[in-house]
């Protein structure tokens, strides 16, 4: 890439940073709501980028580890009993930061307890073992309610750091630039330092040592294995990760809801994390963010104008419904993208930009520069 | 025991269904290499054209004029989709995303047809049953059976006898020697997803009639189960597919019959045990009971 090309990149990167620091400045609550989801789903996607994209595994399994991540902090920061005679499910009452970091650590044991599974299984046979556990863990969600909730699920408690509350209150209100910041604005926040630091660490696992091991696996396991990676730690190691990232992007999404039930996290949520990343290019850390941001906005931005869109017809009454509406297109794109542009939204995105840059998936003799 | 007997007859009947279902997997799996997720909704759109149509073709007829329809929509799935992406030698990853995309159009399309309704898929023997050396078994599972025993019947007899078994054996078995030998790969392909088309609307039909009420919204999701059966025998065996269906029926059905003895467990547990046993199975021998061990040689 010409340095030229390189500063005009770095500028573009800034701005968008800049605007999206500014963000709630302006935007409705409504808007600060969507782009809460999405960062959850970038985070998640993230993680299932480095399973499926980077190493090849195909998993079906993450819905199970943003439950076990979006459940754990609700039961690690939760169990303060309500007076009045109301039932609420146990908790432990940690600090919600110890809670949110041992809710990560706890979907990365039990991706770790998977791997007799994950790194013994050939090929696509780990992807179907792994709709077992998504089944399975909705099953516990449902049935073991004093700690979940049972069907109703069981609320989120507020985010705090140093005893500021990312919630509408302690403190109760304040103003930057005569805004008031509530509880959608301060999350908003803390979703971007979330996202920027997964980013930032799948880019270095992915561009280091490991993420070369976990390509060559992925590009061939004999070769792999013949050049000295041990297969079968690295894809446990990989599924490993993944279901950190997937628990993180839990414990933002039961921020983000303030409420946690077992039917948001099924078998269909799994298959948008998929579409997420194949839309946004396998392979592509970049991409994975992208596709979140898409999976996640359609359904909500059909929704918003189905009034003002051809086609699509209000929710609830006769015509097209927006959520159907979105899974078409969800669908169609996957098809689209794995038939004519294997390279996905990061793809189109570096075709326009007009620099060429090896993708994860050719395996190309050129030189590592070109990967930069 | 008594109950005992009458819950296993019950899951052996629902377990040739769910063999059906998975033959046709493991059938597309063979022949393309192709984990087939579209096979669900298939399946669905079988179901649902047998509820449309009973009531002027007659069950029999809907259920031969659905097994048409959907014989042809899986081999134009095969033929216009999955193709270009299998020629390009797309992973097995890629290929079963691909797959997963074409079930979301789908599904979602046969979603929209069902709406909220609960359609009946028109059996004949309605609820009836029949009492059996003193057990109850529906008619419509006996039936089930029988049917889904002629079917494998008559495709054991295809697969070892027929010229197309033989092509198909040997695609499966070597794709180039086989293309060398003057045997048309597309063709042979296309062959297996429209079997399995035909296959998943039969057992569409039987998997929707008594004692299930009918196709609703999530028939497509509750077919996935049969994605335990074909993949716990092993992927690339016929046999297994058979066994992995009769396990599945049998431990499915012994769940649910069960489920006050074993309602510590939770309750809907007979929804999860395919998936538990799966598991387990994968666990022992990690390519299915009766799948080939890739044995790779450098």
């Amino acid at each position: 890439m010409s340095d030229r090309r390189r500063v005009i990149m770095r500028v573009a990167a800034g701005v968008l940073v800049l605007v999206l620091l500014w963000l709630p400045q302006y935007v409705e609550a409504f808007w600060l709501q969507t782009g809460l989801f999405a960062m959850s789903a970038a985070i998640g996607a993230i993680g299932l980028q480095l399973l499926v994209g980077v190493t090849g595994q195909l998993s079906l399994a993450h819905a199970f580890y943003v439950a076990v991540g979006a459940y754990g902090y609700c039961f690690l920061a939760g169990g303060e009993q309500l007076g009045g005679g109301i039932e609420t499910p146990a908790g432990a009452q940690l600090p919600p930061w110890l809670a949110m970091i041992l809710a990560v650590v706890l979907a990365g044991v039990l991706g770790a307890l998977f791997s007799p599974i994950a790194g013994r299984l050939r090929g696509i046979y780990l992807g179907l073992a792994s709709i077992g556990l998504v089944f399975i863990g909705q099953h516990i969600l449902f049935n073991a309610k004093g700690i979940t909730g049972g069907f109703n699920g069981r609320d989120a408690e507020p985010f705090s750091l140093f005893g500021f509350s990312f919630s509408d209150t302690h403190p109760d209100s304040f103003n930057v630039f005569g805004v008031p910041y509530g509880g959608l604005e301060r999350l908003w926040y803390l979703g971007l330092v979330l996202v920027a630091i997964g980013w930032w660490y799948a880019r270095n696992v992915a561009q280091s040592r490991p993420g070369r091991a976990m390509q060559t696996i992925r590009d061939s396991e004999i070769a792999a294995a013949v050049m000295g990676v041990n297969v079968p730690v690295y894809r446990a190691a990989a599924f490993t990760v993944s279901a950190m990232y997937a628990g993180l992007a839990g414990v933002f999404l039961a921020l983000a809801f303030g409420r946690v039930v077992p039917d948001s996290f099924g078998f269909l949520l799994s298959i948008d994390f998929l579409v997420m990343i194949v839309v946004g290019g396998l392979g592509s850390i970049g991409g994975a963010v992208a596709g979140a941001l898409l999976v996640t906005a359609l359904p909500q931005l059909l929704d918003h104008y189905s009034g003002s869109l051809p086609l699509v017809g209000a929710p609830g009454g006769d015509g097209l419904q927006p959520a159907d509406a979105s899974s078409f297109v969800y669908g169609a794109a996957v098809i689209a993208v794995l038939i004519f542009a294997p390279g996905g939204l990061s793809g189109l995105g570096r075709r326009i930009v007009g620099h060429r840059r090896v993708s994860f998936r050719a395996i190309s003799p050129e030189p590592k520069e070109s990967t930069r | 025991m008594n109950q005992f007997i009458e819950l296993l007859i019950s899951g052996l009947s629902l377990g040739c269904i769910y063999a059906l279902i998975a033959m046709g997997f493991v059938v597309v799996f063979k022949a393309t290499n192709v984990v087939n997720f579209a096979h669900a909704s298939v399946l669905m759109l079988g179901a649902y054209l047998v509820a449309r149509w009973h009531g002027s073709l007659g069950f029999f007829g809907a259920v031969a004029a659905a097994a048409a329809c959907c014989a042809v929509v899986a081999a134009l799935c095969d033929i216009v989709l999955v193709r270009a992406l299998r020629r390009r030698r797309g992973t097995q990853e890629v290929l079963a995303i691909l797959t997963i995309g074409i079930n979301i159009v789908l599904g979602t399309e046969l979603a929209r047809e069902v709406g909220t309704d609960l359609l009946p898929s028109g059996a004949p023997w309605g609820s009836d049953v029949t009492h059996l050396l003193g057990v109850t078994v529906p008619q419509t599972r006996i039936a089930a059976a029988v049917v889904a025993l002629v079917l494998m019947g008559l495709f054991w007899v295809a697969f070892t006898r027929s010229d197309w078994g033989v092509a198909m054996r040997s695609a499966a078995s070597d794709p180039e020697a086989a293309a060398l030998s003057g045997i048309r790969l597309g063709r042979v392909a296309a062959g297996a997803w429209a079997l399995a088309g035909a296959l998943a609307a039969i057992g569409g039909a039987f998997f929707t009639s008594f004692p299930a009420a009918g196709v609703n919204n999530s028939t497509g999701l509750l077919a996935l189960t049969a994605i335990p059966a074909a993949v716990l025998g092993g992927l690339d065996s016929t046999a297994g597919a058979v066994v992995g269906g009769l396990t599945i029926g049998v431990a499915t059905t012994l769940a649910a019959g069960y489920q006050d003895q074993i309602a510590f467990l939770g309750r809907g547990l007979s929804e999860v045990v395919p998936y538990i046993a799966l598991l387990l199975v994968l666990l022992w021998r990690p390519s299915g009971v009766f799948g080939t061990r890739e044995v790779t040689r450098v």
